[in-house]
């Protein structure tokens, strides 16, 4: 089993030009403290004595040999592998610091505490839709990310396909993301912001062009309207209770300091990756946010089991 | 073997602090480096904030010498008053060493006065914007670095005035002394970070 | 020049009158007195390295405590804010509560005995040092212990230390804490300068230094510089939470970045000072217990002042993934790269030392030795994260977890605990136990690798720093219990070094003036040693004095028993920068306490401004300013002022 963020495995240019160097310098690394641990274990092996202040006492003092070509030797073997590390690196940041081709498609990307907010711009405004903590990209392209912060610092990190970039407030950073192939990757916030650091993960999901292209359509969408009584008490509620801080499009519930949740239930995860998007995590999340991830922004909501079930018929409309 | 043994045998020796040669020297050098490093990144914060600030930054694209400029002259020349203060101490001058202390206290109260001021003719507070917080915070470093150095005038003044000095017993009145020019020197480059780079094009 | 200006010093050979006058001279008075008072080195570094020590152990246990919650996946034994508070604070603890004070603990109790001097250049200053150290590490603890520790890292980074995201005093105690553990810090860095400088044995010219000298001189050459940084830093956030300015806060015009600068300016020169007086103690016992002078002595010397200052130049390798410009980014991972160079220097002296020489294993010989391996890891997994692609995957990963631990542990600890079992006979006049020793040794180092050594691992398969938890399929869970499992057998390690200093202390075998055969000036003084140090003032030739015959019978030998008596008062030779050439008596001052009562009004005045109690803060400037006052008064005995003529 591979980790699930593990950068080991490299799965888009980025990650693929970082990799070799990650091996050298872990491999040159590796080879030095072996070299060192078997030189230090032969010296200690030629010791005399063994015991304390007496047996100290007991060896002579010597002069001994001057020793001086152990240090030159050492700093003169060393030098070599820092300097190819050093102009490899410098290639590297080169090659990774901008895409090869121009990027047609630029997502931004803004994180809070504790999620991840997706815009995908278009020409109009009837063509542009924001979703969370699921970043489709199509395979092969680069894409450009960017980076808007919101609240306090994150850090963007999509480990198997590039590495970190920190989203500072005040400053847009630019970051690209380019997958060979199709999958499913997940990032992970990396740098500390708050109670609920830890369970602030998102995926990037890399489709075909083609998938790419239908999935965004259907982001396009509005939410469909609520036909059953129990979907119309439910979109009641949504507008009342959950608008309050998110957004449906094509309803009332239009706040934008949580998730987008029109399509909702076209993620795998929810809540930045914590849970799986099924019936039962998802009556969980809605009844008990504090219990899953204590200090969400997220009050617990005190809904009734009949509430709680109108919720998530309506809910289910938007896929 | 060899029996000689080398045994240092100095004649002669300074008994305490002679003159400047005490470690009371070099401990005023260690405390100017560190403080001369606090301002050095005081100013660092204000360029690098400055630097990547929206146009605007600047509260005042001309900042108004009418009180700066004077109040500068005037705490120059109370370090020239100190130093007269101290050389009559070296010279066994009593009255010249207190007049020359006394006018660098007076000057020096003078320049906080005038700095008051100068705070309070600003349109802006503490809390306006970036620019107006490095201001008031990077002066107010400074002035308290003054009233320090104005504690440490009046301390010397007095044990001058107490007759405690001679020109070879006299280190703390040097040290004091530095202090003062170096508090001095630092307005020099807070004064031209604030007052005079943005007539250079700084901030713009 | 007046006759009494002016003396030349009498020369001769200790006596039992001599050593009775000397005493009443320097000895601290008993009681209250002496104890607010004191100003012996000796007495204040012990003080340094047991409050050190007990900062150790709290942050020690505050890591125990977040093993067991990390021990496993999905684990509730603590809440979020819980694990917040107890990372950043183990973090706060270990670095500036232990790391920096113990070193400067041994460097305050080697320095004047290895110097051969009777003091150092400023012991009230010395006594000020350790009581503000003291005072903002209760102030810092009642912070943590009223549930109001520091909850953002040891980094600290805005916005989230800001008030708008952190609402609670949690800031404010570290804000203002760390400003007044700068004071301590800094005025402990003077005096180590001007000591270093000016009051050396005669001949002790500056190419015949201990390494333990060199390492805490450059050490405190650099904090006099940057330590105003990290107090600059966290006074501006105290300013942007109390006062509303806007040095950090974008919405104002203030940049976040800001913060990260000033502090790694800070930052990244402090590690180097937490680690090179440490590689000074290695350079200068390891050689001890190979028999043999240290390789490379002049190339060791200009390595540790080549690596502060190359230290200097790399603080922006902690912020490669903020969106630096590609040149910029070239540049710092270029000096992190090269700063291995200089640091490499020490290693292969000291894997040279035991080679060429004639090795006794003895337990501080085991940890003087077993650091070089734990350095060289720590070293490599640093020089991974200075290639700055690489680190765009290593960085906030624990990974850099491993890295530090391996060098601060590896650098720092071990080190210091060898540094315990080579100088405690010299300090107490007791032996500390060998055979104990071993299981010390051992149960440590294992315990140590088997924590740290995987983490490697668990930061290369992903795992982010500082999450309070972590799912169960993230590939984690393993290495989290073997690391959890071997801090724990680290803990008993460490308990195991208390252990033996108890026994050492009731019932140690007794040590005489050099247990070790050790070649530097403190082992041709008693152990413990007498108050004033040297009954007569040595003058030394080389580098060895006490090996001086054996080493090189045909040249001049020390004089150690033959010197100046410096008996006309509390006194001490100043000497030459350069060569160490006597150029002025030094008058010493007595127990005083006048540094206790500045640490007080300073206390007072910090605690006011942290409750914005205006009163208490006046209260505590004045108590201060009328301390430092009386601390100047010249004073006659001192040479300050003129005799009434």
């Amino acid at each position: 089993m591979r980790p699930l963020l593990g950068y080991l495995d490299a799965l888009g240019p980025q990650a693929q030009t970082i990799l070799p160097l990650t091996w050298f310098t872990l491999g040159v690394s590796v080879a030095v403290c072996v070299i060192i641990a078997w030189l230090l274990w032969v010296a200690v092996r030629r010791a005399r004595a063994n015991g304390g202040a007496l047996e100290t006492r007991a060896v002579p003092i010597e002069r001994g040999a001057n020793g001086i070509n152990w240090i030159r030797t050492g700093l003169v073997i060393s030098a070599i592998p820092l300097l190819i590390t050093l102009v490899w690196t410098m290639v590297a940041i080169a090659s990774i610091s901008r895409p090869r081709q121009h990027t047609e498609l630029a997502i931004d990307v803004t994180p809070y505490q504790w999620w991840w907010q997706a815009s995908y711009p278009g020409q109009e405004p009837t063509e542009s839709f924001t979703t969370a903590n699921e970043i489709h990209i199509p395979t092969g392209v680069p894409v450009l990310m960017r980076l808007h912060g919101g609240d306090v610092i994150h850090s963007f990190w999509v480990p198997k396909l590039a590495g970190k970039t920190d989203v500072i407030p005040g400053q847009t950073n630019l970051a690209w993301l380019q997958a060979n192939q199709p999958g499913r990757f997940r990032g992970q916030c990396s740098e500390y912001c708050g109670a609920q650091h830890a369970g602030m993960g998102f995926e990037v999901v890399a489709e075909s062009p083609a998938d790419f292209e239908q999935w965004r359509a259907a982001q396009l969408a509005i939410a469909p309207p609520p036909s059953t009584p129990a979907q119309q008490r439910g979109a009641g509620l949504i507008v009342y209770r959950c608008g309050l801080c998110h957004q449906v499009r094509g309803t009332a519930a239009r706040a934008l300091s949580a998730p987008d949740l029109t399509h909702v239930m076209s993620r795998r995860t929810l809540a930045a990756g914590r849970l799986i998007n099924n019936p039962g995590n998802l009556a969980g999340w809605i009844e008990d946010p504090q219990d899953i991830k204590p200090g969400t922004l997220m009050p617990n909501q005190y809904l009734n089991a009949r509430e709680l079930s109108d919720v998530q018929a309506y809910l289910e409309l938007l896929k | 073997m060899n029996n000689d043994t080398a045994v240092a045998q100095p004649r002669d020796l300074p008994v305490g602090p002679l003159g400047r040669a005490g470690l009371g020297w070099f401990g005023v050098g260690t405390l100017v480096a560190t403080e001369a490093a606090l301002f050095s990144y005081l100013l660092f914060a204000y360029y690098y904030t400055g630097a990547a600030a929206a146009p605007g930054w600047l509260l005042e694209p001309h900042p108004v010498l009418k009180l700066a400029l004077p109040n500068t002259i005037l705490l120059l020349a109370s370090s020239g008053a100190a130093w007269y203060g101290e050389r009559g101490v070296l010279t066994w001058r009593r009255r010249q060493a207190l007049i020359g202390l006394g006018c660098a206290l007076v000057m020096g109260t003078a320049f906080a006065v005038v700095q008051y001021f100068e705070w309070r003719s600003k349109t802006f507070s503490l809390g306006t914007s970036s620019y107006a917080s490095l201001y008031f915070v990077t002066t107010g470093f400074h002035m308290a670095h003054v009233v320090v150095g104005i504690l440490v005038l009046a301390a010397i003044f007095g044990w001058t005035a107490l007759d405690y000095f001679s020109p070879r017993r006299r280190l703390v009145v040097s040290a004091g002394v530095v202090y003062w020019h170096f508090v001095d020197v630092v307005w020099l480059f807070v004064f031209t970070t604030y007052y005079i780079t943005p007539y250079l094009g700084f901030g713009k | 020049m007046r006759a009494a200006d002016l003396r030349t010093p009498a020369i001769g050979i200790d006596s039992v009158e001599h050593q009775a006058r000397l005493l009443r001279l320097w000895e601290t008075a008993p009681g209250l007195k002496g104890f607010f008072g004191t100003v012996d080195h000796k007495r204040i570094g012990i003080r340094y390295i047991v409050t050190a020590f007990v900062f150790l152990v709290l942050g020690g246990l505050e890591a125990l405590v977040m093993r067991l919650q990390l021990a496993g996946p999905n684990l509730s034994l603590l809440t979020p804010e819980q694990y917040d508070q107890l990372f950043s604070t183990h973090g706060m603890t270990m670095i500036f509560l232990y790391a920096s004070p113990i070193l400067s603990g041994f460097s305050n109790y080697l320095w004047p005995l290895l110097l051969g001097s009777r003091d150092m250049a400023f012991p009230r200053l010395n006594a000020l040092s350790y009581w503000i150290y003291l005072a903002a590490g209760i102030f810092l603890y009642v912070g943590f212990l009223t549930g109001n520790g520091p909850n953002d890292g040891w980094f600290n980074y805005v916005p989230y230390a800001t008030r708008d995201y952190n609402p609670g005093l949690n800031e404010d105690f570290y804000s203002l804490g760390m400003v007044l553990l700068g004071i301590s810090v800094t005025v402990g860095a003077a005096n180590f300068i001007v000591t270093a400088m000016r009051t050396r044995a005669p001949g002790m010219s500056i190419n015949r230094l201990p390494i333990l000298v060199w390492g805490t001189l450059t050490a405190s050459a650099a904090n006099l510089i940057v330590v105003p940084a990290v107090s600059l830093a966290f006074f501006l956030l105290w300013m942007d939470r109390q006062f509303g300015t806007h040095f950090y806060e974008p919405a104002g015009g203030g940049q976040p970045l800001l913060w990260q600068h000033l502090f790694w300016i800070f930052g990244h020169p402090w590690v180097y000072a937490i680690v090179l007086p440490a590689m000074g103690m290695v350079s200068d016992g390891l050689p001890v217990f190979c028999r043999r002078p240290l390789v490379g002595y002049a190339f060791v010397a200009m390595s540790t002042v080549a690596t502060m200052i190359l230290g200097f130049g790399v603080w922006v390798h902690h912020m490669f993934a903020t969106g630096l410009p590609g040149l910029g980014l070239s540049f710092f991972s270029g000096a992190s790269i090269a700063i291995t160079v200089p640091s490499a220097v020490a290693v292969f002296a000291w894997l040279a030392t035991i080679w060429l020489g004639r090795p006794v294993i003895t337990t501080a010989f085991l940890y003087f030795s077993s650091m070089i391996i734990l350095f060289v890891i720590g070293g490599v997994s640093g020089f991974m994260t200075a290639s700055v692609p690489v680190d765009w995957q290593l960085t906030d990963t624990y990974f850099v977890v491993a890295h530090l631990h391996y060098v601060l542990i590896g650098i720092n600890v071990f080190p210091v605990v060898g540094a315990v079992y080579f100088w405690f006979p010299k300090m107490t006049g007791r032996m500390l136990d060998e055979r104990l020793g071993r299981w010390n040794f051992w149960i440590m180092f294992i315990g140590f690798n088997l924590a740290f050594l995987p983490m490697h691992l668990t930061g290369l398969f992903g795992m982010p720093r500082r999450v309070y938890t972590y799912a169960d399929n993230m590939g984690w869970n393993t290495l989290n219990l073997i690391t959890s499992i071997g801090s724990f057998v680290f803990a008993i390690g460490v308990l195991l070094l208390f252990v033996n200093v108890v026994r050492g202390l009731r019932s140690g075998a007794r040590a005489g003036a050099n247990p070790w055969d050790g070649p530097t000036l403190e082992w041709s003084v008693p152990s413990p040693p007498p108050a004033y140090n040297f009954a007569v003032i040595p003058t030394v030739t080389s580098l060895h004095p006490l090996w001086d015959a054996r080493l090189s019978p045909s040249a001049t030998a020390s004089s150690l028993d033959r010197g100046m008596l410096l008996e006309q008062g509390k006194e001490t030779i100043g000497t030459t920068s350069l060569d160490a050439t006597p150029d002025m008596l030094l008058e010493i001052p007595g127990d005083t306490v006048a540094p206790f009562w500045v640490a007080l009004g300073a206390s007072g005045t910090f605690v006011g401004l942290l409750l914005k109690n205006w009163g208490l803060v006046s209260v505590g400037v004045v108590v201060t300013a009328l301390a430092v006052l009386a601390w100047l008064w010249p004073r006659r005995a001192l040479g300050e002022r003129e005799v009434a003529s």
